[in-house]
């Protein structure tokens, strides 16, 4: 069985445009699914209605979320927030602005393990020592002790990885967690996730607009184009041969650095047109519906 | 030491030191750091070169000195024959129409309340340039955005767009140099593949040479002739970019390499 099963999945702008089209994707139990698409697609949107924290400008209109087997959306808001709360975490992009900058990194880790988890503090902070050390950050009690901006984006990423996986939660949602970071660091971070994810036996929903990256870290992939997922493939069938034009186009756009001639070549208008073209007639699909 | 007259830019063991303000204490002097520790290389007029290396590894404040945004401490930059290194901002503002710089966030080097012709025009107005309304629609042009464009604002653009405004402004001046510091990075791969392909067809058509500043090496294959692999403040490697790519010399460049992900699962990568 799955542990995340998103079906049909339709979010919108209140009184706007709808942002999500039926949207449908499964994660097994430790197991790693990329979202794929350029920007404004709504990779990070799924993310956010699966951890239940879109902005409140958006709602969600129509779909299931099932989390363990418990539909999320059929479920009074406060239980859902502790459900979710002890299922998963999120690993966000940006880790300068995602830390406070005014606290110290131990308490950013154990608050939430204490308020809301209900963890002694002196369990907590040994839990969190222990997770650090497992991401490799020498000396865990400086690190505890440091405000973020002592740190390196590669250790502060570093930090967000351990907090997120401090609670042990079977599903982690990480929001293009390498982009801001440099290859080197990234290949370290993407080895990182990896391991922890597979000693926790972690699902992973990974948001990145990198193919390399998923080709990386991921067994299968959803890509997205304004809200609509156009191809839900396995890896190695998608990168051997993708199945929807659009998909191949954002794989020939992708620089190679073993082949110089091949990559940059952008998106097709006629390619656009035809995508375009397949969600608007999907959008009518809803509304028939 | 003659100064070969195909060289634009001629870098003579340049060095760059700054107050370290993380680590001032209370009362007295902050620490300084070495960013830049001594660093050679020439960039011959029409090429493109590439910087490349990781975070704090000095690549941009290599190029912010190259286009004396900053002034180094040490070492020598001669531009065009000319020695730049200590110029006052007086002396320097003749020169600065010749080197022209993009920078990484459209966003913030786009003045939000302006629209993109007045973006494009106020440049020229300061360099005193004539014919300021026919140059902004030529490099509108150039940039592939059509001269609609001069009456939006930036927040009414894409990425991609933003970033064509950016090279629109740096070209309408006719520049010698341009320094691109890792223009594509926050751009998807279709519009990051368009902004490339722009910029390597008018660094053709212009005659322009470019430094080209990023943290990935698959984008300077494409576009760059020579390749600076800079680490902690220093050159590791400096050559021809397909040498450079077939047979890395340095360990850090091995590393470099070896840390691009593919877009291959078949790739041996861990």
């Amino acid at each position: 069985m799955n542990f995340l099963s998103v079906r049909d999945l339709t979010v919108r702008l209140k009184g706007g445009p709808t942002l999500l089209h039926r949207v449908s994707l499964d994660v097994g139990a430790g197991q790693v699914r990329g979202l794929v698409g350029e920007s404004g697609a709504g990779k990070s949107m799924i993310g956010r209605a699966v951890l239940g924290i879109l902005p409140p400008s958006v709602e969600v209109v129509g779909g299931q979320i099932w989390l363990d087997g418990i539909d999320l959306l059929a479920m009074p808001p406060k239980l859902r927030r502790k459900r979710v709360g002890a299922l998963a975490a999120l690993i966000p992009q940006d880790p300068l602005t995602a830390l406070n900058p005014s606290h110290r990194i131990g308490p950013q880790i154990t608050d939430r393990l204490v308020d809301i988890l209900g963890w002694q503090r002196g369990d907590a902070q040994e839990r969190a020592a222990q997770l650090l050390a497992e991401v490799h950050i020498p000396n865990p009690a400086r690190v505890m002790r440091s405000y973020p901006h002592e740190l390196s984006g590669g250790m502060r990423q570093r930090v967000l990885i351990a907090s997120a996986f401090a609670a042990e939660p079977k599903l982690i949602v990480a929001d293009e967690p390498t982009t801001a970071l440099d290859v080197t660091v990234q290949k370290q971070i993407l080895a990182l996730i990896a391991g922890m994810q597979a000693r926790h036996n972690t699902a992973i929903l990974f948001v990145t607009h990198d193919l390399g990256v998923v080709s990386k870290i991921c067994q299968s992939l959803s890509v997205l184009y304004a809200g609509m997922v156009v191809e839900d493939a396995e890896i190695h069938s998608f990168f051997a041969a993708p199945r929807h034009a659009y998909s191949a186009a954002l794989l020939r756009a992708t620089p190679k650095y073993t082949d110089p001639t091949a990559g940059l070549v952008p998106v097709p208008d006629d390619v656009i047109a035809a995508v375009r073209a397949e969600v608007a007639a999907f959008e009518h699909g809803d509304q028939i519906v | 030491m003659g100064i070969k007259l195909s060289d634009l830019f001629r870098v003579t063991d340049l060095r760059l030191q700054l107050s370290d303000m993380t680590a001032k204490p209370w009362i007295g002097a902050a620490p300084q750091i070495q960013i830049l520790r001594g660093l050679s290389f020439d960039i011959p007029k029409g090429a493109a070169v590439g910087i490349v290396g990781g975070s704090g590894s000095g690549k941009s404040t290599l190029g912010r000195a190259l286009v004396r945004l900053l002034e180094p401490s040490g070492g020598h930059i001669q531009f065009d024959g000319v020695d730049i290194t200590h110029l006052s901002d007086a002396q320097l503002r003749p020169l600065r129409r010749r080197f022209q710089m993009i920078f990484q966030d459209p966003m913030s080097s786009l003045n939000p309340r302006h629209r993109v012709g007045t973006i494009i025009a106020e440049p020229l107005r300061l360099h005193h340039m004539g014919d300021i309304a026919a140059r902004v629609a030529q490099s509108l042009d150039k940039v592939g955005l059509g001269q609609s464009f001069a009456t939006r604002f930036p927040h009414e653009l894409s990425g991609g767009q933003r970033q064509r405004v950016g090279i629109a402004r740096a070209i309408a001046l006719e520049p010698d140099f341009i320094l691109a510091d890792e223009i594509v990075s926050g751009l998807d791969v279709s519009s990051q593949a368009q902004v490339l392909n722009l910029l390597e067809k008018l660094v053709g058509d212009l005659g322009l040479t470019l430094a080209f500043i990023s943290h990935d090496l698959s984008v300077i294959r494409r576009l760059c002739s020579q390749t600076i692999v800079m680490h902690q403040g220093q050159i590791v490697e400096n050559s021809q970019t397909d040498r450079l790519f077939a047979n890395p010399s340095a360990d850090y460049t091995r590393d470099l390499l070896a840390a691009i992900p593919l877009p291959d699962p078949n790739q041996a990568w861990h």
